[in-house]
């Protein structure tokens, strides 16, 4: 077992069907399409033999959920985005990974098991990802879900069990965040070709949030998730989660080289196609006002404790 | 028109072992299945034409969708619990119904939606809830997804749109001349454990979440039971903000607007946790002859 994973990049992509299903039908989405083809390419190039996604539209409640299906078969159809069409797929996961994820996990105070189920119903976010980024299922993937109650601690655990996962397997790795930027989408149905950011305060700190992307500062940007959530991120869940699984699975540093390969407008939803590659050197670490964790030991129990 | 408030946990099917789902359990949850089961039985006794049912696990942002085709043959796999789920179903359903309420609801100025995909898969809450009232699926159905209103405005604007919704089906209801079971799939309060029983099943393990969730849910069923669905919609947004109520997927509130806001008391069926999260099965009978005190 190597101490530090080998992490080739890291790519931050949307999880909305457009790029995939309807590139042709706004410029945006067809640059957004245009930036994942250039991310499967880099993936083909990087020799790596594991992508490994997080998604943001794959929620759960029992603790986290890992897909270890060998071979996930379906068709699958968006909830909103209906009308664009079917995404039938055949996809090749790593089983050993996501058992030794699993395992990691557990190791780490966790609760997390795989699911390998005919039929299972892999979500929007990762269904696009590995059809753009992987098509020809070149190399295995692994899934793990989000988990709606967890919030900074236990996400960060997540990520360093991957880190623990990959260490383990000595696999050189591809790490895809699926999630939005700004997630206010118009609520109504708009002419694609009519598609913006939904408002100028969304567009702003999505355009913040790339400047510090571009820079190659994961960790500044997982540090700013609280104020994330609460500027731009619409209150599905408890917090904007993304950045702190990727910069506990990446390496919760700055030294990256960041590059924005795209950024538009999905349904008025900011998306993004990033690249960030494991760098020596980067614009160092700023004063962090909230603790790093190792292990997750769950409720704190504090309804039960200095009772008045 | 009769109104049911219908829970869609996975597990009380995976409980009952019907032969379309996969797994097999050595059964749980008996309040609140046997409860469906007197539910199901006065279904059975009472003339119908379809069930039309509100679901929050077909969640959308752009607006309200109607199911759009005559029928979906598929896997339903729970995503949080594909362990416990696995429903092979052939689903039918009232097209007649469900275009007459979308037009009502887009008239009203609502933004609607048909889904007319045929590879769409059916979400596990109709599933859960319409096997539940009618195991032998021998009624077509009408399903509406949860717009998330509550999630990009508040619980109380989800409140207003989703009286406009029940508004909207009352008119298509009474235009089509039919007779409706409507159903609000969802339970009250819905904090889960996030972690599971090595044997789901083992009810020993099974408690609500914390006392607040238990007293809230209790608070409902009273006022439910003294017919006072006004003030329950009323109070919803705070119910929800305390308890994280499922009704914030407008089930409930859209139920009762097509309703009218019944005054006259709702039978109580079962009231049951489940993975922590508090389950009521209530019916609003219009019917005073048929209108009984179960529990």
């Amino acid at each position: 077992m190597s101490e530090e994973p080998e992490i080739v990049l890291g790519l931050y992509v949307p999880p909305h069907p457009q790029p995939l299903l309807a590139p042709e039908q706004n410029e945006g989405w067809s640059r957004l399409r245009e930036a994942f083809d250039t991310c499967r390419q880099r993936i083909e190039e990087s020799d790596a033999d594991l992508m490994l996604i997080y998604s943001t539209t794959w929620p759960s409640i029992v603790g986290h959920q890992i897909q270890a299906h060998p071979k996930p078969v379906f068709t699958h159809v968006d909830d909103d985005f209906h009308f664009l069409g079917s995404m039938p797929y055949e996809f090749h996961m790593d089983e050993e990974y996501a058992e030794c994820y699993r395992e990691a996990c557990e190791a780490r105070g966790l609760h997390a098991r795989t699911v390998a189920y005919d039929g299972f119903p892999i979500d929007t976010g990762s269904v696009v990802a590995l059809k753009l980024l992987n098509p020809d299922n070149r190399i295995p993937a692994c899934i793990v879900s989000s988990n709606v109650y967890s919030n900074r601690a236990e996400q960060i655990v997540l990520g360093k069990a991957a880190r623990d996962a990959m260490s383990t397997l000595g696999k050189k790795v591809v790490v895809v965040v699926v999630a939005s930027l700004s997630n206010r989408m118009f609520t109504e149905h708009i002419d694609p070709a009519d598609d913006r950011i939904h408002s100028a305060k969304d567009d702003e700190w999505n355009r913040k949030i790339l400047e510090f992307f571009d820079n190659g500062r994961l960790e500044d940007i997982s540090q700013l998730s609280r104020d994330i959530q609460g500027q731009i991120r619409v209150s599905k869940v408890v917090a904007y989660k993304p950045a702190w699984w990727m910069a506990a699975t990446m390496g919760q540093h700055n030294n990256y080289d960041g590059e924005v390969l795209a950024y538009e407008a999905l349904h008025g939803a900011g998306g993004a196609v990033i690249q960030l590659t494991p760098a020596k050197g980067g614009v160092g670490d700023k004063e962090f006002d909230e603790d790093d964790v190792e292990f997750y030991h769950g409720d704190r129990s504090v309804l039960d404790k200095g009772m008045l | 028109m009769l109104g049911c408030l219908a829970p869609h946990p996975p597990h009380v099917v995976y409980a009952e072992n019907p032969e379309q789902n996969e797994p097999f359990s050595e059964g749980g949850w008996e309040t609140l299945r046997w409860g469906y089961h007197m539910l199901a039985r006065k279904l059975k006794e009472i003339d119908y034409d379809c069930i039309v049912v509100l679901t929050p696990h077909w969640q959308t942002y752009v607006g309200t969708h109607f199911l759009g085709l005559e029928r979906f043959q598929n896997i339903s796999v729970d995503p949080i619990f594909p362990n416990l789920f696995r429903f092979n179903h052939d689903i039918t359903v009232d097209v007649e119904m469900a275009e007459a309420m979308h037009d009502a609801a887009a008239e009203a100025g609502i933004i609607t939606k048909m889904m007319r995909n045929p590879d769409f898969r059916v979400d596990y809450g109709t599933i859960v809830s319409c096997h539940m009232l009618n195991p032998d699926w021998d009624k077509p159905i009408v399903t509406i997804s949860s717009n998330r209103s509550t999630h990009y405005y508040s619980n109380e604007v989800m409140n207003e749109q989703a009286t406009a919704l029940g508004d909207a089906a009352m008119k298509a209801i009474e235009a089509s001349g039919k007779k409706v079971v409507l159903v609000a799939s969802h339970s009250l309060s819905h904090r889960h454990f996030v972690t599971e029983a090595p044997l789901p099943e083992d009810m020993s393990r099974e408690h609500i979440y914390n006392h607040s969730q238990y007293v809230w849910d209790m608070k409902l069923i009273d006022m439910m039971r003294r017919g006072e669905m006004r003030e329950v919609i009323d109070i919803l947004p705070e119910m929800i903000e305390q308890t994280m109520a499922e009704a914030e997927g407008g089930g409930l509130t859209w139920m009762m607007a097509a309703m009218g806001m019944p005054d006259y008391p709702a039978e109580i069926y079962g009231y049951q946790s489940v993975i922590g999260t508090g389950n009521a099965i209530a019916v609003w009978d219009p019917n005073e002859a048929t209108r009984q005190l179960v529990l």
